[in-house]
C-alpha cells in the first residue's frame, strides 16, 4: 500500500461523499421543477448566491445525516485510535488493515491516531443538529418577549430591553466560562435554565392557538390539547435527567440529553436570545403603526391576535434572513465553546474542540486542524451566502 | 444633551452593578468555590478542610455581605480561623491587622487579590490591558482603513464587477471567526508543512518587542472578522447615499467621479460605518481572547481565560468591570456620535 497522492486522495473523497451528490442532484432537481410553487423557496433558484449558499448548507446537512443516521460515508469509528497512524499525512495506508476495513487515513491522522476525514463527518452531524435547534429555541425565546415589548412598549418594554441589554454587556466568552463548567452543572443552573427557555415554545404555541381560535372553543380546545401533550411530553423529557437536580416523572421521561450537551445548548440560547428580542422588537415597532393593524384594532381584534397573526407574518422576510445568519453565529459559537475545551466531552469529534487540539502542532502538523476549519468555514459562509440570496430575493417584491 | 450623559452614566453604574452581582454570585457558587479551595491548598483536600479553609479565608459569609465588602460598603471581614491565625480582607502582608482600614473595595480603590496571579488585581488589569491596547490600535489601524476602502469601493458602482468581488470578499471574511482564520494563516505562513515561514505562530515575543514578524498574524487574525462586517455596513451606506439627489445634481453640474465621492458622498456615507465601528470593540473584545489563546499573547483576553478557569473571582470580576466599562462607554461614544455626525437626529 502506498501513500495515495493528492489527486487520489480528491478522488477517493469525492467517491466516499457519493451519497451526499446524488442527495444534492435529487434536491436540486426536484426544486427546480417546481421552483415556481415553491413561494420564497422556490425563489431562491433565481439567485446564483443563494443557490450556491444553499447547495454549501444542504451538502452538510446530508453528511451529517448520513453519516450520523445510516453511518455512512465515514471510513473509521471517529473514535478509535489507530496504532502507528499518529499525525500520518493524508493519504496514509492503514497499517494492518483487516479485509472490510477501509485502506488508507483520507485526510491524515491526529495527535491521538485518530482519522481526520471521519472526525470531520462526524462533526458535522453535531452542528446540524444544535445550530439549528439552538436557534429556533432563541427564536421562540425573542420573538414571545419582543412582540409585546415592542407593541405595548412603556414599563414592559423598558423592563425587558434593560434585561437583554445586560446579557449583550457580556462577554460571550466570560458568559460561557461561567455556565459552561462541571462546576455549574453540579449545581443544577443549566438545567433551571433550560426549565425556563424551553418553556417558551409552549408559550408561544399556547398564545398563538388561542388567539386564533379562541370563537371557535372545541377546535382550540382539540387543538391545544393534542399540541400541548406533545410538546409537554418533549419538554419534561429534555429538562429531566435522572440523577441530577431536576428529576421527576421519570416514567414519561422519553430519552436523557447528555447533560454536557444540554448546557452547550442553554447556554448558546441563553446567548442568542436577546439579540434576537431586539430585532424582533425594532420590527414591531416598525409594523405596529402601519394601517392593517390599525384596521385589525378597529375591528377590535385582541393584542395578541394582532401581535402575532398581523405583525409577526409580515415581519418574517427579514426574521427569515436572519435566521440563517445566525445559525451560522450559532456554528461559530459552538465552534468557540469547544475551542476553548468548554461543555462537550474531550473526545467528541465536534469542529471547535477538533480544532483546538489540532492547534498544539500547528506548526509540524497543520492537517489536524486546518480540516475542520475548512468545514466550519465553508458551513457558515453557505449559511451567510444562503441569507444574502433571501435576501435580494425576499426584497424584490 | 448633559442630561442625556447623566441617564446614560447612572444606566451604567446600574448596569455594571447588577452584572458584577451576576459574575459574583456565579463564581461563589459552592462547586467553584470548592475547586479554587483545592486549586489553591491541595486537590487531595478532604470535604472538612475545604470546608475550613474557605471558612478562614471569609468566602462562606453570605453572598451580599461579601459583594458589600468587595464593593466597599460594608467592613471587611477578620476571621480568627481554626488554625488560630487571624485573616482579614484588609490585612497587607507587612502590616499590624490593628492598623488595617476597615473598608476596602472598589470604592477605597481596592480591586482584591488575585489567587492565580498571587498579586494586586489593579497591577494585573492595567498592565494586561495595556498589552492588549497595542494589539487593539494596530487591528483598528488595519481594520478600519481597509474596511472603509472596500466599503466605498463597492458601493460607488453598486452592482459593478469590483462590487460583486468585494462584496463575496466580505461575506467570506464575516464566516471567518478568528479560530479559524488564525489556524489557518499559521498553517500557511507560518509552519513547516507549507515552508512559507514568513511570520512567527506565536506571539509571545510580541509583548516586549512587537514587530511585524511576531505581530502580523495575530493583528491580520483579529482584523479579518471585524472587517467584513464594516465594508458591508459601508457599502450599503455609501450605495444609498449614491442614489441621493444632491449625487445626481453634482454629476449633472459636471463634476468629476473621484471629486463627487471624495467631495460629496464621503461625508454622508460614514455616518452609518461610525456605530458599527464603535460597536465592534465588545465584539474585538471576543477576537482579542481567542487570538491571545490562540498566539499566546499574554494580555487581557489572557488573563480573562486564566481567571475564568481559576475561578479567581476577584480578577473576573476586575475583568468583567474592566470589559463591561469598555461595552457601554463604546456604546455611549457611538450614540453621541452618531448626533454629532448627523444634524438630523437630535436626543431630546
Amino acid at each position: 500500500m502506498d501513500l495515495l497522492t493528492w489527486s487520489d486522495i480528491i478522488i477517493q473523497i469525492v467517491l466516499r461523499l457519493g451519497p451526499v451528490w446524488v442527495a444534492l442532484v435529487i434536491l436540486f432537481l426536484v426544486s427546480f421543477r417546481f421552483k415556481r410553487s415553491l413561494g420564497l423557496y422556490g425563489k431562491l433558484f433565481d439567485s446564483t448566491i443563494g443557490m450556491i449558499g444553499f447547495a454549501i448548507v444542504m451538502f452538510w446537512v446530508f453528511a451529517g445525516f448520513f453519516a450520523g443516521a445510516l453511518d455512512w460515508i465515514t471510513t473509521h469509528d471517529p473514535l478509535a485510535q489507530f496504532s502507528g497512524m499518529k499525525n500520518k499525512v493524508p493519504g496514509t495506508p492503514l497499517r494492518g488493515a483487516e479485509d472490510g476495513d477501509f485502506s488508507h487515513f483520507l485526510l491524515g491522522g491526529d495527535h491521538l491516531a485518530r482519522d481526520v476525514f471521519s472526525r470531520m463527518i462526524a462533526g458535522s452531524t453535531i452542528v446540524i443538529i444544535i445550530a439549528p435547534m439552538a436557534t429556533l429555541f432563541a427564536f421562540m425565546v425573542g420573538i414571545t418577549l419582543g412582540v409585546p415589548a415592542g407593541y405595548y412598549g412603556g414599563r414592559l418594554d423598558t423592563t425587558i430591553s434593560f434585561i437583554a441589554n445586560l446579557i449583550l454587556a457580556f462577554p460571550v466568552i466570560l458568559l460561557f466560562y461561567l455556565l459552561v463548567t462541571p462546576e455549574i452543572r453540579l449545581t443544577g443552573l443549566p438545567q433551571y435554565m433550560a426549565v425556563v427557555l424551553f418553556l417558551f415554545p409552549l408559550i408561544f404555541f399556547t398564545v398563538l392557538v388561542n388567539s386564533r381560535f379562541h370563537i371557535v372553543p372545541t377546535k382550540r380546545n382539540a387543538l391545544l390539547g393534542i399540541g400541548l401533550a406533545v410538546l409537554g411530553i418533549l419538554y419534561i423529557s429534555l429538562i429531566n435527567e435522572a440523577g441530577s437536580k431536576i428529576s421527576f416523572l421519570s416514567s414519561i421521561d422519553l430519552f436523557d440529553v447528555d447533560a454536557g450537551l444540554l448546557t452547550v445548548f442553554v447556554s448558546v440560547v441563553f446567548v442568542n436570545a436577546p439579540t434576537v428580542f431586539r430585532i424582533v422588537r425594532g420590527l414591531t415597532m416598525d409594523i405596529k403603526t402601519r394601517d392593517y393593524v390599525a384596521a385589525a384594532q378597529t375591528r377590535g381584534e385582541g393584542a395578541w391576535y394582532i401581535m402575532l397573526w398581523e405583525i409577526l407574518p409580515n415581519a418574517r422576510g427579514p426574521l427569515i434572513v436572519d435566521f440563517c445568519l445566525r445559525i451560522g453565529y450559532t456554528t461559530i459559537l459552538l465552534g468557540t465553546l469547544g475551542f476553548f475545551g468548554l461543555g462537550l466531552a474531550p473526545e467528541d469529534p465536534n469542529w471547535g474542540a477538533t480544532i483546538n487540539d489540532g492547534r498544539k502542532l500547528l506548526s509540524i502538523y497543520p492537517h489536524p486542524a486546518l480540516v475542520p476549519s475548512i468545514a466550519l468555514l465553508s458551513l457558515v459562509l453557505g449559511l451567510n451566502l444562503l441569507a444574502d440570496g433571501l435576501r435580494e430575493e425576499s426584497l424584490k417584491d | 444633551m448633559a442630561l442625556f450623559i447623566l441617564r446614560r452614566i447612572a444606566i451604567m453604574l446600574f448596569t455594571s452593578l447588577c452584572l458584577t452581582f451576576v459574575v459574583f454570585f456565579l463564581t461563589n457558587l459552592y462547586p467553584n468555590l470548592e475547586k479554587m479551595a483545592k486549586t489553591q491548598g491541595n486537590f487531595r483536600m478532604n470535604d472538612e478542610a475545604v470546608l475550613s479553609f474557605l471558612e478562614n479565608r471569609g468566602y462562606l459569609l453570605p453572598l451580599p455581605v461579601k459583594y458589600g465588602e468587595w464593593l466597599g460598603v460594608y467592613p471587611g471581614y477578620v476571621i480568627e480561623g481554626s488554625d488560630g491565625e487571624i485573616r482579614g480582607r484588609c490585612f497587607k502582608s507587612d502590616q499590624i491587622p490593628s492598623e488595617a482600614p476597615r473598608y476596602c473595595g472598589i470604592l477605597q480603590g481596592y480591586w482584591g487579590y488575585s489567587t492565580r496571579f498571587k498579586s494586586d488585581v489593579w497591577g494585573i488589569v492595567t498592565t494586561r490591558l495595556g498589552l492588549t491596547g497595542i494589539l487593539m490600535f494596530w487591528v483598528m489601524a488595519l481594520m478600519v482603513p481597509s474596511a472603509l476602502i472596500i466599503g466605498i469601493l463597492a458601493g460607488m458602482r453598486e452592482g459593478s464587477r469590483t462590487d460583486r468581488s468585494l462584496s463575496t470578499f466580505s461575506i467570506v471574511t464575516t464566516a471567518t471567526p478568528e479560530y479559524v482564520s488564525g489556524v489557518i494563516l499559521i498553517a500557511v505562513f507560518a509552519s513547516s508543512a507549507f515552508g512559507l515561514k514568513w511570520f512567527k505562530g506565536t506571539a509571545t515575543a510580541a509583548m516586549d518587542n512587537p514587530n511585524l514578524e511576531n505581530f502580523f498574524l495575530p493583528v491580520v487574525t483579529i482584523a479579518i472578522y471585524g472587517m467584513g462586517y464594516i465594508a458591508r455596513m459601508t457599502r450599503a451606506s455609501m450605495a444609498e447615499v449614491m442614489t441621493a439627489q444632491y449625487i445626481r445634481t453634482a454629476r449633472l453640474k459636471g463634476v468629476s467621479f473621484p471629486n463627487i465621492v471624495l467631495k460629496h458622498a464621503l461625508r454622508n456615507a460614514l455616518i452609518a460605518p461610525f456605530t458599527v465601528i464603535m460597536l465592534q470593540f465588545p465584539w474585538l473584545l471576543n477576537g482579542v481572547v481567542i487570538v491571545e489563546t490562540l498566539f499566546n499573547y499574554k494580555g487581557f483576553g489572557w488573563a480573562l481565560v486564566q481567571a475564568a478557569g481559576n475561578n479567581d473571582i476577584e480578577l473576573l470580576l476586575g475583568v468583567s468591570v474592566v470589559s463591561v466599562f469598555v461595552v457601554l462607554v463604546t456604546q455611549l461614544i457611538s450614540d453621541i456620535g452618531y448626533v454629532y455626525l448627523n444634524p438630523r437626529i437630535s436626543v431630546t
